[in-house]
């Protein structure tokens, strides 16, 4: 625990160092943060954009969302982010927090088949092939939902992340809704007891395994999809549609019930269009702005900066990179989240 | 002309007094960093992966054959990734044995001295200097298609593709080593041998090899000793499952690698299992180098 703690700090002691070299001019404002790795490339783009018109740097460390959530309760970041909101547990456990979300991803079922250009998939199916119940591409039961496909015989081989990942955590938690036995034998979480298949580490080496092996099956974060060229499997949703992951069906994932603090999973959304397998990503920020001798001036900056991103500019700037943007009725929610946020026990509006 | 040399030579001798003086000073106190370094680490190591002992039991932990994340009821293991670890190493070492010996000796005793001998030799140690993750990729893309095409399982990966891998990769450390002892075999005997009308693969049997053997275990142990460590080529090829390995054909998964993979997400009992697992590989490696040493003192 402390040594990756004392790592992460060390990690952004660097970014801040040389940030600090490269700096110029007028008290410039630095923000740290850390966290999830799916949101980075959006991220990057986002904070580059408000730098060059607010004078703010910003540095975000892309280590995970776990490592992300011990840099925010260690303090030595202003925001986290994170794949994942915070349980009642965690929550509890810190000071009290708000989650932002900024925009959406999904997970994306890869496959290798040659000469098989759709694949219709249902979370039934996806279950059993995971859980070793079906091991041959032509079993009957895909051959049902795939009337047209030619099927070859060849075995399936599973691929999973080796690493505890966000994007197991959303895939296992579709599976663990629509399928009883997946919930019964493996449950959800980052990482899960897989019974069968291959693993790899991080969405590139899913997707190099997948590619590189006749008849495998992966999953990956819907920003890489794009990456390793894979064919991606249609997945049914929970109107019984089949459908790909397309920015309006991952958007449309979220227009469903949100709690008012924005923690939900939306997996396996009601929407007749939603992408079944669709996930927020958020920013985690302590709803009280003074610690570690935070000044004003960088609260302010950090209330500012996740407005600009839920603003429709940002949302913009998501679309235009593959990220899903957050559909009207969740920014009316993040914004509500951000003015909670107060410095020394005052709302930062006020 | 005589008095000037004196002095000179006095100011030489006092400088090199103050330089012997501080190399006397500098020379342990860098020792004894280094055994400070390596308490820390241990000290630390067990320190992270007390809650895993504590939870399982030191033999628990050590002979669990589970590795389960799942929350709520986690079990932690370390049993297959150290099956995993010491397959892979023992079956690299294997297979590196007859690749790595005809070399050594066509280095050290055939060609030795020898235009060709001396260009293969920097061959063989440029193949030291490439990354582990470059290895990890020719496995992938080069010997897994291979695995596959032999049908000693479906997808490529596993004990059998990373050892492969591994074997080449400790090549240089066995190849080089043993050539420099076999080449240190003294002449004498050596001629003595020829004058008894030895030939060349009677010298090599009957004075070469065993006039080198402690240097040869040597060379052969730190090469079983990177093999045991290696992290990254192992991880690309080995197939990362957590389950008991069910057969030498199939996939696995090794101590470092485990770590690797898992480290960056993991917390709470499952980082200290991880450390856990780090401190058995750290023992595991201590306890290697401890037989090489012996064998190699009771032959010396």
């Amino acid at each position: 625990m402390k040594t990756r703690t004392t790592l992460s700090i060390a990690s952004i002691m660097c970014c801040a160092l040389l940030s600090a070299c490269s700096g110029t001019g007028k008290s410039k404002i630095h923000l740290d943060g850390a966290g999830a790795t799916f949101p980075f490339p959006f991220y990057d783009l986002a904070f580059k954009t408000y730098d060059k018109e607010h004078n703010t740097t910003i540095n975000y460390g892309a280590i995970g969302s776990g490592g992300g959530i011990r840099s925010l309760k260690d303090e030595t970041v202003d925001f986290a982010a994170s794949d994942a909101f915070l349980s009642d547990k965690e929550a509890a456990s810190m000071r009290p927090v708000v989650h932002i979300p900024t925009c959406l991803g999904a997970v994306v079922p890869v496959y290798n088949l040659p000469g098989v250009k759709t694949l219709k998939l249902t979370g039934k199916l996806i279950s059993d092939i995971y859980r070793n119940k079906i091991t041959r591409w032509n079993d009957p039961a895909i051959e049902a939902v795939n009337p047209e496909a030619k099927l070859p015989a060849t075995k399936i081989v599973p691929v999973y992340r080796s690493d505890g990942s966000g994007t197991t955590n959303v895939f296992s938690d579709y599976l663990s809704k629509v399928d009883e036995a997946w919930r019964n034998e493996l449950g959800s979480g980052k990482s899960i007891n897989w019974p069968t298949g291959i693993a790899a580490k991080g969405n590139p080496g899913v997707a190099g395994v997948v590619r590189e092996t006749v008849g495998a099956i992966g999953y990956v974060g819907s920003e890489y999809r794009h990456a390793m060229n894979l064919p991606e499997a249609e997945v049914q949703n929970a109107a019984g549609k089949f459908v790909t992951a397309t920015l309006a069906g991952i958007s449309a994932a979220a227009e469903g019930e949100i709690p008012a603090d924005t923690r939900a999973m939306i997996t396996d959304a009601p929407a007749s269009d939603a992408y079944p397998i669709s996930c927020f990503t958020w920013i985690i920020l302590y709803k009280e702005q003074y610690y570690k001798e935070r000044s004003r001036a960088q609260a302010v900056a950090v209330r500012d900066l996740f407005a600009q991103i839920i603003s429709p500019e940002g949302q913009a700037l998501a679309a235009k990179i593959n990220y899903a943007p957050l559909p009207a009725s969740v920014v009316e929610k993040a914004k509500k989240q951000l003015a909670e946020l107060t410095y020394k026990g005052v709302p930062l509006d006020k | 002309m005589r008095s000037t040399f004196t002095a000179e030579r006095k100011q030489y001798r006092l400088g090199s007094l103050i330089g012997e003086r501080i190399f006397r000073i500098i020379l342990p106190a860098t020792g004894f960093l280094l055994l400070i370094l390596l308490g820390a680490v241990l000290l630390k190591l067990l320190q992270g992966s007390l809650p895993a002992f504590n939870s399982f039991g030191f033999w628990g932990f050590t002979f669990g054959t589970q590795w389960d994340p799942t929350a709520g009821s986690e079990q932690y293991g370390a049993l297959p990734f150290i099956i995993g670890t010491l397959t892979t190493a023992a079956l690299a070492l294997l297979i590196c044995l007859p690749l790595s010996l005809p070399v050594a000796l066509f280095i050290g005793e055939y060609y030795r001295g020898k235009r060709v001998a001396r260009i293969l030799g920097t061959v063989v140690d440029l193949l030291a200097g490439i990354p582990g993750i470059v290895y990890g990729l020719w496995g992938f893309y080069a010997i897994r298609p291979i695995v596959v095409e032999l049908g000693i399982n479906d997808q490529g990966f596993g004990f059998v593709t990373a050892a492969f891998v591994l074997a080449i990769m400790i090549i240089p450390y066995a190849a080089s080593l043993t050539a420099d002892f076999i080449g240190m075999t003294p002449a004498d005997l050596k001629e003595a041998a020829y004058s008894l009308g030895c030939t060349k693969a009677e010298l090599i049997r009957y004075v070469s090899l065993p006039a080198a053997s402690s240097g040869i275990l040597a060379a052969y142990t730190l090469a079983l000793g990177r093999a045991l460590g290696e992290t990254m080529a192992v991880t690309m090829l080995i197939g990362n499952t957590d389950l008991f390995p069910s057969s030498l054909f199939g996939t696995g998964n090794s101590m470092a690698s485990l770590i690797a993979n898992q480290f960056g997400e993991a917390d709470g009992l499952k980082l200290s299992s991880l450390l856990a697992i780090g401190l058995l590989l750290f023992a595991i490696t201590a306890i290697v180098n401890g037989i090489g040493r012996i064998i190699i003192r009771r032959k010396a």
